[in-house]
């Protein structure tokens, strides 16, 4: 008999402690799918951020190493001064990534730094309980903004993709999302793409994924992967922002 | 014996380097030495100045509250320092740039008109090795062949071509008997 | 007389011993009194199979050393007193997840940003620690630019031996400063793959023929934090026998007993002859290691010593230590300046002679 659902060789056989409906279970598993198909699973080392996540090297059977906060692209860039030919990757919250360690991902990619870095944005703080990040959208209720994100408050959400692309030595940027089957292919796809060009030595690469967060939302898990195409992706538009060319 | 030299003037005029040939000039001749330079902004255009202390035995301090010889490249580095030399102490002063002799009437001033010295050879900017070739051989701290070797070791490479430039600055300097 | 002495800047010297000791990694922010040495790393690594990375702040440079480590590298930090509180986070860290460093502190006056010249005030910051604590930093405070490059060509050996980081504090002066030093020959680099080996604990990449390794902070389980905590000091119990270091100078007969670290106790050793020629006898303790503190140290000193002085570049803080080994035993002085000013030999004489009047 065939089987139709297997574990992948790249996470380990552990329940996750993530809340049900979260995405980062889909998102842990396209990475390390990603890395068994490119058979690179035993040369990965991943670093994991502060924020839900810390725990990923529970699940992800790959060598990990915990960051500060924020700091994991520095983290990365030390990993692979000393591993030049293994994959590394981060794998970074909107708290992580987008506000502590904006300093660590900017110049990460300024310096072009040839590793990946898988970027989950949910709009949220999640593990220290729902308050605002840099890319929570105006008028949404987090514990810090009750009465919903204001523009005059807080400014306007942060686009970090889009920032990325700007970078002149950041080689691969796109933004997916992991609300349907169709997007969770193309999710596929980019971080496939994004570890091909890590394996190239281009540089940089950067994919964005749009998540979700049911408990710190407030909403079921169906309802939030709903909000997330009805109010992310409009403000967070999907698609590749940046491709070098690799090499052949 | 311990010699204590406090090297002062401006930034630019390469005092470091002074310091620094004098103290490798006495490490080759098998002394212990220690140099320390002053650092911070004030290296680019303001003070500069730096203290070698040269000693057959260990030498605990490297730096210097008292200082047996000084060696004056401007006039407020003769100001500033005068005062902290050793009573029957050498005073080096660069003439072409200080128009007075040392207030006290306890320390032996040599004068030495680097800039003139130094224009007879090539130009200006070798005014501190002059100076140093004055210091050689007034005080005989150092033998000059370990200056000259020194001033080998520094200059390697390419800067090998400003070597005979430099010996020919480190014996422009003769002492006349009109030095007080 | 020939020799193979060189005559090297103490920054410079710094990095080329750590060269030579196995450093093949160094990650840097420019500050003043210790670019030389990064300026030394950005020339030098590149040419003997190592990595340079001039990081955007010193946040990032211990992040990246840390990362460096992890992966079984060898890797350097040096920064001065403001850019070593900054990264405080970076150590606390490497402490928690036992990965081996060495950190070099060229100090200078603070708090805030301070001034550039050279100071002590990081004592506590070095021996105290700056993170969140139940922790230690092993530190050595050289007095001279060999001793110096001796510390630190055992310093990884030490470092991986307790898994833990080792920083040197030396301050501007030793780092400005230059004398002759003999360097010894360096050890050659080790090929990335076998960190895998030499290392246990590193990540390297399992290569599917282990299980996999993780670098780990985090323990949420308070027992197993506490149980974490209690094994790190059964680590540092252990460096307490076995790494502490001092110089005793003179102890016997001793009036007065000074006790001072690195570039401080080069100018108490230089007030100790002036004094011998005013007939006060004078002794010495300097702690070669900070942290453990020699307090040992305090019990050969002679029962007829009339105080016991603390010599800093700081407002009072070895003088805590220097208290603790004193064990009430001995009046406790102080001989201090701050804010980048130099002791002299002068004003430790007249302080010393003041105290052996007085008692």
């Amino acid at each position: 008999m065939l089987p139709l659902f297997e574990y992948t060789k790249g996470m380990r056989e552990e329940h996750t402690s993530y809340c049900p409906g979260c995405t980062h279970g889909i998102a842990h598993r396209l990475i390390m799918e990603a890395l068994c198909e490119r058979g690179e699973l035993g040369r990965a080392i991943g670093v994991v951020p502060i924020g839900c996540s810390i725990v990923a090297h529970n699940y992800m059977n790959v060598d990990m190493c915990e960051s500060m906060h924020g700091r994991a692209p520095a983290i990365a860039s030390g990993i692979k001064r000393v591993h030049p030919d293994n994959i590394v990757f981060t794998y970074q919250g909107d708290g992580d990534l987008a506000s502590i360690g904006t300093g660590e991902i900017i110049h990460a990619a300024h310096r072009g730094e040839n590793f990946t870095t898988f970027f989950i944005n949910n709009a949220v703080y999640g593990m220290t309980g729902g308050q605002m990040a840099p890319t929570t959208l105006i008028g949404q209720k987090t514990t810090t903004t009750a009465g919903g994100r204001s523009e005059a408050a807080n400014g306007k959400p942060l686009r970090m993709a889009e920032i990325i692309a700007t970078i002149e030595s950041a080689a691969f940027v796109e933004r997916v999302s992991l609300d349907s089957p169709a997007n969770v292919r193309k999710a596929k796809k980019a971080t496939l793409r994004a570890l091909e060009t890590q394996k190239a030595g281009v540089g940089f690469s950067f994919v964005e994924f749009l998540s979700t967060c049911p408990t710190n939302w407030g909403l079921s898990p169906i309802a939030s992967l709903e909000w997330l195409r009805t109010d992310m992706i409009p403000y967070y538009p999907l698609g590749n922002f940046k491709t070098k060319e690799i090499g052949r | 014996m311990t010699h204590r030299l406090l090297f002062a003037g401006f930034g630019g005029q390469g005092i470091m380097l002074m310091g620094e040939l004098l103290a490798y000039a006495a490490m080759i001749d098998g002394k212990q030495v220690t140099y320390m330079p002053s650092y911070g902004p004030e290296m680019r255009g303001g003070t500069a100045n730096c203290s070698v202390i040269v000693s057959d035995g260990p030498i605990a301090s490297p730096i210097i509250t008292e200082a047996g010889i000084l060696i004056a490249m401007n006039e407020p580095s003769l100001d500033k320092f005068e005062d902290d030399v050793d009573p029957e102490g050498l005073v080096f002063i660069n003439r072409s740039l200080i128009g007075r002799k040392p207030r006290r009437s306890d320390v032996v001033s040599v004068a030495v008109d680097c800039i003139e010295l130094a224009r007879d050879i090539l130009n200006e900017k070798i005014a501190n090795i002059v100076m140093l070739g004055a210091v050689i051989r007034k005080s005989n701290i150092v033998s000059p062949d370990s200056v000259g070797e020194a001033l080998r070791r520094k200059f390697s490479g390419k800067k090998e071509a400003f070597i005979p430039i430099n010996e020919s600055a480190l014996s422009a300097w003769r002492e006349r008997s009109e030095e007080h | 007389m020939t020799d193979n002495r060189q005559l090297l800047k103490g920054n410079e010297a710094f990095a080329e011993a750590a060269i030579a000791a196995g450093c093949r990694y160094y990650f840097g922010y420019p500050i003043t009194p210790q670019n030389e040495l990064t300026e030394y790393m950005s020339r030098v690594l590149p040419s003997v199979g190592g990595s340079f990375v001039q990081a955007e702040s010193e946040l990032a440079a211990i992040s990246m050393a840390y990362g460096a480590a992890a992966a079984g590298g060898r890797a350097l930090i040096s920064s001065s007193s403001p850019g070593i509180a900054l990264m405080q986070e970076g150590i606390s860290f490497l402490c928690s997840a036992n990965i081996p460093m060495v950190l070099l502190n060229v100090s200078r006056g603070g708090p805030g940003v301070g001034g550039i010249q050279p100071g002590q005030a990081d004592y506590f910051l070095a021996t105290r620690v700056g993170g969140i604590v139940d922790y230690h930093t092993l530190v050595y405070a050289p007095a001279s630019i060999q001793e110096s490059i001796n510390i630190l060509m055992q310093a990884y050996e030490t470092a991986e031996k307790y898994r833990n980081p080792l920083m040197l504090l030396v301050d501007g002066m030793l780092g400005q400063m230059m004398e002759p030093v003999v360097v010894p020959d360096g050890v050659e680099t080790i090929p990335t793959t076998d960190l895998h080996a030499l290392n246990p604990w590193a990540v390297t990449g399992h290569r599917g023929s282990r299980e996999r390794r993780v670098i780990r902070s985090l323990r949420l389980k308070p027992d197993e934090l506490e149980r974490s905590i209690e094994e790190r000091g059964e680590k540092y119990a252990r460096a307490e026998i076995e790494l502490t270091s001092y110089e005793a100078i003179d102890l016997d007969g001793a009036e007065i007993v000074f006790v001072a670290f690195g570039s401080t106790s080069r100018i108490v050793k230089e007030s100790l002859t002036a004094l011998k020629r005013m007939r006060i006898k004078g002794g010495l303790i300097r702690p070669i290691t900070l942290w453990p503190f020699p307090y040992r140290a305090f019990d050969g000193i002679d029962k007829r010593t009339k105080a016991v002085v603390s010599v800093e570049l700081s407002k009072g803080q070895l003088i805590q230590d220097v208290k603790l080994g004193v064990n009430g035993r001995f009046p406790v002085k102080l001989i201090h300046r701050t804010g980048g000013m130099l002791l002299t030999p002068e004003e430790i004489v007249a302080a010393a002679k003041n105290i052996s009047e007085v008692n």
